[in-house]
């Protein structure tokens, strides 16, 4: 049974980048700024791509909803060995205020649309750290979920996947089809290089709205205010012991 | 023959490398557009890297000496990657330890 799997990537700022927050402190700044891949959607595409080799997938399907710059995320996607991508347009402004439930809602209409047997997406994206994404796919479409995923393994008609959780690692076993959301010790993603971009232009993008899905992606909530967090300060050197003891009791520490 | 032309005779297995010269330096300043130090910085070395080579002939040298970049190009691949898992782990995993309560002091 060779699987078709669907892959969610979104654009991000990339990781390195220091964010700054945006004067009228209602976003950060986006303008010129770096963007790439959502490492943890790295790593989803990359398991996919493994399981296509390992001949346990037969297609790997990469998604991405956003402008026009999406297709780039999803050409990287392609790069790394994703057979198709599916780019569902939505505009700057709009982009801004999508929400988990918004893309929930897509990937499950697409999931079903494509016949996808497996959903892989990154456990969260590191701008706004939802991590909700998959957990609401799932509900969406009635999928068991195995969410952050260190590690996938196939026996017959079933996933067992091994689950980083805090107090250790769960393993579960999940009947397909499923969704998965891949956690940072799933793998290590491989690099797009150029000469894999190159040969990726071959490979198809479909562009299409939230509407042709028909997907509502009218906001939900308002964000009232985007402020830095408390800088850290600086720290007091003491004499003495008692010193110190007498500033623990003033802080309310002992 | 003339001196000339077994000069040409000489180029030729080293010419025809030429394109895989090519696509090794298009490949590494590619890879330099994440180079910590800046863009900028990584294409000078580069420059300067492939410049000072630039009257090699023997087709063997050349050879051993593309193999040379390719290793490059693994090399600063694993710098990538090691970078990135390393600043992934730090910022969603070491709150366990309480080391950085706040994501963004780094």
């Amino acid at each position: 049974m060779s699987l078709r799997v669907l892959v969610g990537c979104k654009r991000v700022i990339d990781y390195a980048v220091k964010i700054r927050v945006r004067p009228d402190k209602m976003g950060v700044v986006t303008d010129g700024v770096k963007h790439s891949m959502n490492p943890f959607d790295e790593i989803a595409i990359e398991e996919a791509v493994r399981l296509k080799e390992k001949k346990i997938a037969k297609e790997v399907i990469a998604v991405s909803c956003g402008p026009t710059q999406a297709q780039e995320t999803i050409r990287t996607a392609l790069a790394m060995g994703a057979d198709r991508g599916i780019h569902v347009e939505i505009p700057a402004k709009e982009m801004e205020k999508l929400e988990p439930l918004h893309v929930s809602k897509i990937l499950a209409k697409l999931a079903e649309k494509e016949g996808a047997e497996l959903l892989i997406v990154g456990k969260q994206a590191i701008d706004d750290d939802s991590n909700a994404t998959a957990q609401m796919t799932a509900a969406l479409l009635e999928w068991p979920q195995a969410t952050f995923a260190s590690k996938i393994e196939k026996t017959d008609g079933t996933l067992l996947v091994v689950r980083e959780v805090d107090g250790g690692l769960e393993t579960i076993k999940v009947k397909l089809p499923a969704v998965v959301s891949a956690d940072l010790r799933l793998n290590e993603p491989r690099y797009a290089t150029l000469p894999n971009i190159m040969k990726a232009k071959k490979k198809k993008i479909v562009k299409m709205k939230p509407a042709d899905l028909g997907v509502d992606t009218t906001a939900h909530f308002e964000v009232v205010e985007v402020c830095d967090p408390p800088s850290r300060e600086a720290g007091i050197k003491v004499e003495d012991v008692d010193a110190l003891v007498s500033k623990l009791k003033e802080a309310g520490r002992i | 023959m003339s001196s000339e032309l077994i000069q040409q005779q000489k180029k030729l297995p080293a010419m025809s490398l030429r394109p895989q010269v090519v696509q090794l330096y298009k490949n590494l300043l590619y890879l330099g557009r994440e180079y910590p130090l800046g863009y900028d910085y990584f294409r000078e070395k580069l420059k300067n890297a492939f410049i000072k080579n630039k009257d090699v002939t023997d087709p063997e040298q050349i050879k051993m000496m593309i193999g040379r970049g390719e290793f490059v190009i693994k090399e600063i691949e694993a710098l990538y990657m090691l970078r990135k898992y390393r600043t992934m782990k730090r910022r969603y995993y070491d709150n366990e330890n309480n080391y950085r309560v706040n994501k963004d002091a780094q």
